[in-house]
């Protein structure tokens, strides 16, 4: 083994130091930084003022009951949208990558039509689904229009109305989001060997015993990371919400939206303290799912990685 | 093997040295300035940007000095930027500045702004006796004021914004009311808008709520109409409870407004464009905007036929004030190298003849007083508004942040019927209670 000098450490740190330093400047300081910050009240132009954990306290406890507050408000609407995205979106996805996959005529072409809606951008998405659901005529929206003219009049409804409002907002964004779930679906399915399939068939085994036995245990880990992706997107969404209701008093209000109207209004320690109080929050979402999917994965005798 | 590392080595080194070089330039720390010959004006203002870009070519040919204006839209990336400039000192000769009295303050007390109160007050303040006064107070800070802020002059106001009602002639005909009897009181106002809503099954009034300030504003209004104005700084000081009989009063017309049946449906989720474009069109006969509207109603449908008229009061007993001031204001960079040359424009661009220029071009109510023969008749109508302005601004204290947010919130949650008046009441005077307590 040859023995690795100083001077050969030197130069193979000072290669990796470039990204290390671009690292530094723009993902570990900020980091820091924002942690800094949320525990001092700053307007983003005079020095910031060291409050302790006034911030932490506002953010969290701030309602009566603690529950009943603008933070928690956001993200049960958070979760709630994460829990359509996770169940509707994925589902769709899944089911939509499945039928992609056994279809050899056209693969290409569905492939291109479900990424089309990620590629395009949120507020597009927003302002667009605006238009069709609360558009011309004004708060009645043109796919009310549409239903009038075909006689389909009983169908009309005010679709970002109290009511209805989050549950659209969910609707549209797992519409928009489901060609990326579809996209890596299809990856993970077509990393099946269809050996594993043909010796299942010769041992007489059903489509529904090759689908739970072969393919649900080997998409796992690709399952696991839509999982985690979809939480981690769905509750850091904002553009796309912003743009369709703009928070509807709170009835679509997500974190995001919250910590963005608090640097809008130059609280910037309060809206630190909301990103890391967001970001433990997710980190800790995350490490659960990924211990889940392991235990699930031991359990059906799949290699964990 | 050798030669090579070397050569790795070196590249490195010209790779890291590289990089505060790319930083450098980024962040416009490089020669640049030192051979600036023009004056540099950021602004967000997407509507004026050709009368501006045309005074500053007027202004070159009659002086000789360059001034370059640059726009940045739309406003909250504008707002970002300047804050940004202002950390990295980097702000430019003239800018505005987005938001409320305290950010202006914070720019002030971080020496960013420059005090125009010498050059105001110059030649027996001939400068500052220009401007109409209620515009000019947006910009200034009075002695011992709450903001900590030597007193003084510090922004140069290029209009006068007021924010009040207006209403579609042609529809009111159409529902066989007057035209020229514009409501008085809530009452006219809310049986009007019922009848034209029966009548002509249209939306009667439509504003841009999802925009939570337009909320604030007319709340402000009505507030300070129905207590007065020392009860409403009472209650800013914390003297007065937000869940003051008074205060319910004015959370429970909005309740009236959403019960009414004759707002659209998403009110609370329309922007101010929507609302403009509706109410442009012809398709709502009431709007509560500000007097810019005048320029984009001009844009969208010059035929339209409209009037303003002053909030409708909810109280005989005091007098209704209107939530206006400057519109637009310039501030000189305190660390320009350029401050003469930046006090001789805003002088130039406050002056009647090129305030004129922007009353023709924009349709814009002018900051100051010597062009009102230039005034086109529906500006003309706004004039005596100029009497009963108030704005948050001019206030001695504003209402914290928080505060406004949960009141704000509140009121939308009135118009979706999720709320009443008596429960917003309570959890602004909890926020309140609890800020107070720091």
């Amino acid at each position: 083994m040859i023995q690795e000098t100083f001077k050969d450490k030197l130069v193979n740190f000072s290669f990796v130091f470039p990204a290390f330093l671009i690292f530094s400047i723009f993902y570990i300081y900020p980091f820091f930084y924002i942690f800094i910050l949320s525990f001092q009240e700053y307007d983003l132009i005079s020095s910031p003022v060291f409050v302790g954990l006034q911030n932490f306290r506002e953010v969290l406890f701030s309602g009566t009951p603690w529950w009943d507050s603008m933070w928690w408000n956001s993200v049960r609407n958070g979760v709630f949208i994460t829990f359509c995205a996770l169940t509707f979106q994925n589902f769709l996805a899944f089911a939509l990558a499945l039928a992609v996959d056994r279809v050899v005529r056209l693969n290409r072409f569905y492939r291109v039509v479900f990424f089309l809606l990620p590629v395009l951008s949120e507020v597009i998405i927003g302002l667009l689904m605006k238009q069709l659901l609360a558009g011309e005529p004004i708060g009645r929206g043109v796919l009310n229009q549409i239903f009038n003219n075909i006689g389909l009049s009983g169908f009309t409804h005010n679709w970002l109305g109290t009511n209805s409002v989050l549950f659209v907002t969910a609707l549209v964004h797992c519409w928009k989001g489901f060609g990326w779930a579809f996209i890596i679906f299809l990856a993970g399915l077509q990393s099946i060997p269809e050996q594993l399939y043909e010796a299942a068939r010769i041992d007489g085994a059903s489509a529904y015993q090759s689908f739970s036995k072969i393919t649900i245990p080997l998409l796992m880990p690709v399952l696991t990371l839509i999982i985690v992706l979809t939480m981690l997107g769905t509750m850091q969404t904002f553009a796309m919400i912003f743009a369709l209701t703009g928070g509807a008093g709170g009835l679509t209000e997500v974190p995001v939206m919250l910590i963005f109207n608090h640097i809008k209004s130059n609280q910037a320690g309060l809206a630190c303290a909301e990103g890391v109080v967001l970001g433990i929050m997710l980190v800790f979402v995350s490490f659960l799912m990924f211990f889940v999917s392991k235990k699930i994965r031991e359990k059906y005798g799949v290699l964990s990685n | 093997m050798k030669f090579l590392k070397l050569k790795s080595l070196v590249l490195l080194a010209l790779f890291v040295a590289s990089i505060p070089l790319v930083f450098m330039s980024l962040s416009g720390c490089t020669s640049k300035k030192s051979k600036q010959d023009k004056i540099i004006i950021w602004h967000w203002m997407t509507d004026r940007k050709d009368a501006l870009d045309s005074l500053a070519e007027q202004y070159f040919t009659q002086t000789g000095v360059r001034v370059e204006f640059k726009l940045f839209f739309p406003p909250d990336v504008y707002a970002s930027k300047v804050i940004a400039a202002g950390r990295a000192k980097n702000l430019p000769d003239i800018f505005g500045i987005l938001g409320e009295k305290k950010t202006f303050a914070s720019f002030i007390k971080a020496g960013h702004i420059l005090n125009l109160t010498p050059y105001m007050t110059e030649n027996l303040g001939a400068w500052q006796n220009r401007f109409y006064e209620p515009t000019l107070a947006v910009t200034t800070f009075k002695e011992k004021n709450n903001y900590s802020v030597p007193s003084g002059v510090y922004g140069v106001p290029v209009d006068t914004t007021m924010m009040q009602f207006v209403y579609n002639r042609d529809i009111l005909t159409k529902a066989g009311l007057d035209p020229e009897a514009a409501p008085v009181t809530f009452e006219d106002f809310f049986s009007q808008a019922k009848k034209i809503k029966e009548i002509l099954g249209i939306d009667a009034f439509v504003c841009g709520w999802g925009e939570t300030w337009l909320l604030n504003a007319l709340a402000t209004e009505w507030a300070i109409n129905l207590m007065g104005e020392e009860k409403f700084q009472r209650t800013i000081n914390g003297e007065v409870a937000y869940t003051d009989q008074a205060w319910i009063t004015v959370f429970s017309l909005f309740a009236r407004l959403r019960d009414s049946g004759f707002l659209p449906t998403n009110i609370v989720t329309m922007t101010n464009k929507e609302a403009e474009d509706a109410f442009s069109k012809g398709k709502a006969a009431f709007s509560f905007n500000g007097s810019w509207s005048v320029n984009v109603y001009k844009q969208k449908n010059p035929d339209l036929n409209y009037s303003f008229f002053p909030i409708p009061k909810v109280s005989g007993i005091y007098p209704a004030k209107i939530w206006g001031g400057a519109g637009s204001s310039f501030m000189v960079n305190a660390n320009t190298a350029y401050k003469d040359k930046a006090i001789a424009f805003l002088k130039w661009l406050t002056s009647k003849e090129q305030q004129q220029f922007l009353i023709r071009e924009t349709n814009n109510f002018p900051s100051i007083k010597e062009c009102e023969e230039t005034l086109p008749p529906i500006l003309k109508t706004l004039k005596p508004n100029l009497e009963v302005l108030t704005h948050p601004d001019v206030w001695d204290k504003n209402e914290d942040s928080r505060v406004l947010e949960v009141m704000n919130r509140g009121l939308q949650q009135i118009l979706l019927g999720i709320k009443n008046p008596q429960d917003v009441a309570e959890e602004i005077q909890k926020v309140k209670e609890r800020i107070s307590k720091r």
